[in-house]
């Protein structure tokens, strides 16, 4: 058995290809079952993204080339898209590289967004899908459980995820080094920029618990308070305000600074000098930054978070090489296994044929020798055991070995014909 | 045979100490766990030297320089066993175990490793309430030094703008005020009863509850700077830099205290 993957992807096919054969929650089902329909097709899962589609597939090591151009039929078909439209953006990977394949996608190496934590849960989703419909057998069960605890590893061992690389999402990594949890935390809004409210909504989706918004006209503030259920205040009462924020986003117009250093000194003394985390994402700037010199009180504006995504965006290519190491020695260790899997039967019935004859012969004789001390049977075991573990010694270890360099099919073979195995 | 538990556990602690540094680069959680199982070997290989010598001589608590210096360690252990219990923050363990390994290593150095000698006056039962009250109050004090450092660190990443390998690997500000914060809470109340028990102890031994021995001095010093942040820190905020800075002066003192009042500065407490 072999594993082949044929699919598209970002990196391959456009958008207006992509959309052409992605799968639906309404068809996909659908599409497993006329996946595996395929005579070739032993086992089968499709994962369909926004960026990609691929079919994963156990096949018939002999019928690789033939499986491959079912699969590909069978996408083009389904989806009544000309095959010669689709092929150009087309790829097949088998062996190896099938399984580094999977275990690239599932630790997020292979997304256009490197890192980011989605693509690990839709391929788990894929894969229950096809297991219910029962397309998936002993090789993809354990290719993909393999991928996902991959995919944990690469996680937990590398800083990957934890790079954050867009500027809202450095701010709330920023924000959880200086509180931890931000279970219980407030943010004020200081105006109403687009990029104010979508910083916002990451905090307030890991767990901020309150919103203020301040502005110069109230009415603007109410309306964007009500998006998050939060409250809305005039600039006038910004000072009193802050007293109870810990995070401030400040995405003003205005020309000078809004908020100054004398401010926030006044603040933290109120705040009993509780942390505050001062973002400041407007140009000109609203926030003095000499207030960063201040204990427990942190300052960036917009080039120091731009900064700290450089910063990760250059940390991430050095965790993607350590990742890929991990994912090498997994896929080295997946191999073994399958390798060692094939060969074994072959192995067990040898060792179990030969122990069968052994055991008939030595009874035999046994019989007609009649008295024989408890030491002179156990000699005969011993002596016939020792003969038939240095025959089949060699036979055995090289079978073992020509599978760990995968040249199995061919001796397996041979040796299940030479001592009729397969009767 | 308490040869053999001491070189056990300075192996051990060695094999932590090891692992812990190597997690501050190495992100493998198998790391971790080695350095956290050979810290319990560590702690019970300590507490059978320690069996031991009390089998064999009576009250080794502290009356000698080398076991001062083994018993120490062994607080440490246990004190940061225990609290990462609630915070399970193996890069603490890279602040702190060094030194505890280190206590140990010079108690290896040293050339007298006997029990030492007590005058008869101090043959008491206090011995086992003053001294592990003192110690366990040291150690707490050695865990809030490493949170300190380790707040410290994190806080210029923050403040520098230019987050580089360790503000990943280091957790968060308000968990490293609280870790810093919780062991002064169990550690000045400890350090209070050693400083009361001691007293007493000396009421009855020498028949005075006072007398200005260099290592009172310093030990009410030490008290004063730890009453002085939690006293800070309770009324007007003293959190975070702060906090952190004073425990990091405190824990001079009580190195001093304990290594400094004995090497330098010559008095009732200062050992064979």
């Amino acid at each position: 058995m072999e594993i082949l993957l044929v699919g598209l992807s970002h990196k391959t096919a456009p958008v207006d290809i992509r959309e052409k054969v992605s799968f639906s929650e309404r068809n996909i089902g659908e599409g497993i079952r006329a996946l595996v329909e395929c005579p070739n097709v032993h086992e089968g899962t499709i994962l369909s993204t926004c960026n990609r589609v691929e079919v994963f597939a156990a096949v018939s090591r002999k019928e690789l080339e033939a499986a491959r151009r079912e699969i590909a039929g069978f996408l083009a078909h389904f989806h009544n898209v000309p095959l010669t439209e689709l092929e150009p953006h087309l790829y097949f990977r088998s062996g190896e590289a099938s399984v580094a394949h999977v275990f690239r996608v599932a630790s997020s190496l292979d997304s256009m967004m490197v890192g980011e934590p989605q693509i690990l849960g839709q391929i788990k989703e894929a894969y229950n899908l096809a297991a219910r419909e029962r397309a998936t057998g002993e090789i993809l069960n354990r290719l993909f459980h393999k991928a996902f605890s991959v995919a944990k590893r690469v996680r937990t061992e590398t800083r990957i995820a934890a790079c954050a690389v867009s500027i809202s999402f450095a701010a709330v990594e920023l924000a959880k080094k200086i509180f931890g949890e931000l279970e219980g935390k407030t943010v004020m809004l200081i105006g109403a920029g687009e990029m104010a409210e979508l910083a916002a909504r990451h905090l307030v989706g890991s767990g901020v618990g309150r919103v203020v918004v301040v502005n110069r006209t109230l009415e603007r503030a109410i309306a964007l308070a009500s998006a998050f259920t939060g409250e809305a205040a005039s600039l006038d009462e910004l000072e009193d305000r802050l007293a109870g924020a810990d995070i401030v986003i400040s995405s003003t117009g205005a020309p000078g600074f809004v908020i100054d250093r004398e401010m926030v000194h006044r603040v933290l003394k109120k705040r009993k000098n509780r942390p505050m985390f001062l973002i400041d994402i407007a140009v000109p700037r609203d926030i003095d930054p000499t207030a960063n010199d201040i204990g427990n009180v942190y300052v960036y504006d917009i080039d120091d978070l731009e900064g700290v995504v450089q910063a990760n965006i250059k940390a991430r290519t050095q965790e993607a090489a350590k990742a890929e190491e991990i994912i090498a020695g997994e896929v080295r260790q997946f191999l073994d296994w399958r390798r060692s899997r094939e060969a074994f039967p072959t192995i067990v019935k040898l060792r179990s044929w030969a122990e069968e004859v052994r055991r008939a012969e030595v009874e035999k004789t046994m019989k007609k020798i009649g008295n024989l001390s408890d030491a002179d049977a156990k000699r005969i075991e011993a002596l016939t055991e020792t003969i038939l573990n240095k025959i089949l010694h060699p036979p055995v270890s090289r079978l073992k070995r020509a599978a760990h360099r995968g040249e199995d099919g061919d001796l397996n073979e041979m040796v299940r014909k030479l001592f009729d195995l397969d009767e | 045979m308490e040869f053999i538990f001491f070189s056990a556990s300075l192996f051990l602690l060695f094999v932590a100490t090891l692992h812990y540094l190597l997690f501050l680069v190495y992100r493998n959680p198998v790391v971790p766990r080695v350095a956290r199982f050979s810290l319990f070997l560590a702690l019970a290989a300590q507490g059978g030297f320690f069996l031991v010598r009390t089998l064999g001589g009576g009250m080794p608590l502290g009356t000698s320089l080398y076991e001062s210096l083994i018993f120490f360690s062994w607080c440490i252990v246990l004190c940061y066993l225990l609290l990462t219990l609630k915070y399970k923050i193996p890069v603490l363990g890279a602040f702190v175990i060094p030194m505890a390994f280190i206590l140990s290593a010079a108690a290896a150095l040293l050339p007298n490793k006997g029990t030492g000698e007590i005058p008869p006056a101090l043959k008491s039962y206090w011995l086992f309430i003053h001294v592990p009250l003192s110690f366990l109050g040291d150690a707490m004090f050695v865990l809030a030094f490493g949170a300190g450092v380790m707040y410290l660190l994190q806080e210029k990443q923050l403040k520098s703008k230019k987050p580089g390998v360790l503000y990943h690997r280091l957790p968060s500000l308000e968990v490293l005020d609280s870790i810093n914060y919780r062991a002064l809470t169990i550690g000045f109340p400890l350090l209070t009863l050693g400083i009361i028990t001691g007293s007493i102890w000396a009421q009855y031994a020498w028949g005075a509850y006072w007398q200005w021995d260099p290592k009172e001095t310093w030990s009410l010093i030490t008290w004063l700077i730890y009453a002085a942040v939690l006293h800070g820190r309770l009324t007007v905020g003293w959190r975070g830099r702060k906090a952190a800075v004073f425990s990091i002066v405190g824990f001079a003192a009580v190195l001093f205290t304990f290594f400094g009042v004995n090497l330098i500065l010559k008095g009732l407490h200062s050992y064979n």
